[in-house]
């Protein structure tokens, strides 16, 4: 029956799965045992949690935490203001298409824009102030993470504003909450699952930028990203790298679990 | 419909700004003569010109295209046979776990998956260079292929399969004459996305390359740590230009299958 002949079309996926999903796992998780002869150890994760690490994880967090800060600061009025506007699915568009532009390039527009002879230097001598090097500081890491996240956020946030019923804001304001009180009471709850979403696409990724990292903050700013990056082609310390990966893998599980949806339950 | 206060038409008019200046700018300084992003001397295409005398751009031009293309029509034909695999798994448990599965890899850091699949090309014994590239390119376009092909299945009536089964269709018609037409756009869309990953990735890719072998993105990199050269600024306005084609394409594509949906449907 078609039953079997659809079983037989799963054999590549699930050759798939097992090469590329579960054995890439399995590797990092035994490789994080081996030390730098590839004897078993656990002196990387004893490493891990040695205090120039832990540093270094909280910063990546701090860091992760202002970029998706920022990102939802900007994009949730963005993303309510569109919905307002006459051809939101235009509109729209015009928002995801820079978001397809390669990222490599974005991020190296970036070093011409804040260069110290940039367009924004030369702005600010306009108003008298000294020329100074914005490339390389937290600043300039943090907006073009955040300028690279934006279109991400928007995205599932427009979505979950559109699906709103404007019956509901009707109701709240004629029942005589205030803009203010109908957002907070109405449109933002009902909309929390695009947040939430929104979330996850924007933390996961901003706690493992590398490439910024390198050439936008120019090694000052070390993520979880850049330390496996370090350990894996520069230090060639396996080991150590794949520890670094398994904790980003559970810390990953455990965003997911934070802003996993629970509607999903709900579908037929 | 409320109108949007000015102020509210300003914030959106400084987003769009932010969102598209540095995209302009980049392609701006691609015309100019000198060797700076910074003052603007005099129109030249000197720059595109170099791009298309360098032969080893050439090749990494021409490379980039063919790991998308390849990547994205054999992610699309594992995902797509995936997907209607899927569908037919009547056992609930069974199917949340291959989903749970499918989307390791799209909530996966793009840093963990490179270095778990440099672990396994080096463990299995595949050099780095085109084929790892090209293999963790299908591997990371797969996912995104059954997200977009499986709500189209889902959707689609099992009388359907049912009726063509009764009229006398073997399992390879019902495939190739029911289900696949059916389930086009969504294959479309899995391929475009698939095509859109592909070009985009650059942490994947930075990790398996070897020494001989470079995508556009990883490049790019090694050319921006170097400091600012314009040849940079020529290829991301051609890269624009290709991906404003692509779009149009696209949505060419897709209004054209639905369109010819309608007339079916009429």
């Amino acid at each position: 029956m078609t039953n079997k002949a659809s079983k037989g079309s799963l054999f590549p996926y699930v050759i798939w799965i097992a090469l590329f999903v579960i054995a890439p796992i399995l590797l990092v998780v035994y490789y994080s045992l081996l030390d730098l002869n590839g004897h078993f150890t656990l002196a990387n994760y004893v490493n891990f949690f040695s205090p120039a690490y832990l540093t270094m994880t909280l910063t990546s967090f701090w860091y992760a935490f202002l970029i998706t800060f920022f990102t939802l600061l900007v994009s949730y009025p963005t993303a309510y203001l569109l919905t307002k506007t006459k051809h939101k699915h235009l509109w729209l568009v015009f928002i995801i298409v820079p978001s397809w532009i390669n990222l490599l390039l974005k991020t190296y527009a970036f070093i011409g824009i804040f260069g110290l002879y940039g367009p924004i230097n030369a702005i600010a001598e306009v108003f008298g102030l000294e020329p100074t090097q914005i490339l390389f500081t937290d600043f300039s890491f943090i907006f073009v993470s955040v300028y690279i996240f934006i279109p991400f956020m928007i995205i599932p946030i427009f979505n979950a504003l559109d699906k709103l019923n404007p019956t509901l804001v009707y109701a709240a304001r004629d029942l005589g909450a205030n803009r203010f009180t109908t957002f907070r009471r109405v449109v933002f709850p009902l909309t929390i699952e695009g947040v939430k979403s929104g979330i996850q696409v924007t933390f996961i990724p901003a706690l493992s930028l590398f490439m910024i990292t390198r050439l936008i903050a120019g090694n000052q700013v070390i993520t979880l990203g850049t330390a496996i990056e370090q350990q894996f082609l520069v230090a060639q310390n396996w080991g150590m790298g794949s520890t670094i990966a398994v904790f980003l893998i559970l810390f990953m599980v455990l965003i997911m679990v934070f802003t996993g949806n629970r509607r999903k339950r709900g579908r037929v | 419909m409320k109108k949007l206060t000015p102020g509210a038409k300003i914030y959106l008019a400084i987003i769009f700004i932010i969102l598209y200046a540095p995209i302009f700018y980049l392609i701006f300084y691609s015309f100019n003569s000198g060797g700076t992003m910074n003052s603007f001397e005099s129109f030249s295409l000197e720059h595109y010109q170099a791009v298309f005398e360098d032969s080893r751009l050439l090749v990494i031009l021409i490379n980039t295209v063919i790991i998308a293309l390849l990547s994205a029509l054999i992610a699309t034909m594992i995902g797509t046979l995936g997907a209607i695999g899927i569908v037919s798994i009547k056992n609930k448990k069974m199917r949340n776990t291959l989903l749970s599965f499918n989307n390791v890899l799209i909530v996966s850091p793009d840093v963990v998956i490179g270095a778990s699949f440099l672990i396994l090309f080096t463990m299995v014994g595949v050099k780095l260079g085109f084929t790892s590239v090209l293999v963790s390119h299908i591997a990371f376009s797969i996912p995104i292929v059954v997200l977009m092909v499986l709500p189209k299945l889902l959707e689609m009536n099992a009388s359907l399969i049912d009726a063509a089964q009764d009229l006398g269709a073997t399992r390879r018609d019902v495939l190739t004459r029911v289900i696949l037409p059916y389930i086009k756009p969504g294959i479309f869309a899995g391929f475009f996305m698939a095509i859109t990953y592909s070009l985009d990735d650059f942490a994947v890719t930075f990790f398996v390359t070897g020494n001989g072998f470079s995508t556009l993105s990883v490049e790019i990199y090694s050319m921006a740590r170097t400091g600012i050269t314009l040849t940079v600024n020529a290829i991301s306005g051609i890269v624009f230009i290709a991906t404003v084609l692509i779009v149009i394409g696209y949505y060419f594509v897709t209004n054209r299958t639905r369109a010819s949906h309608k007339e079916v449907q009429q």
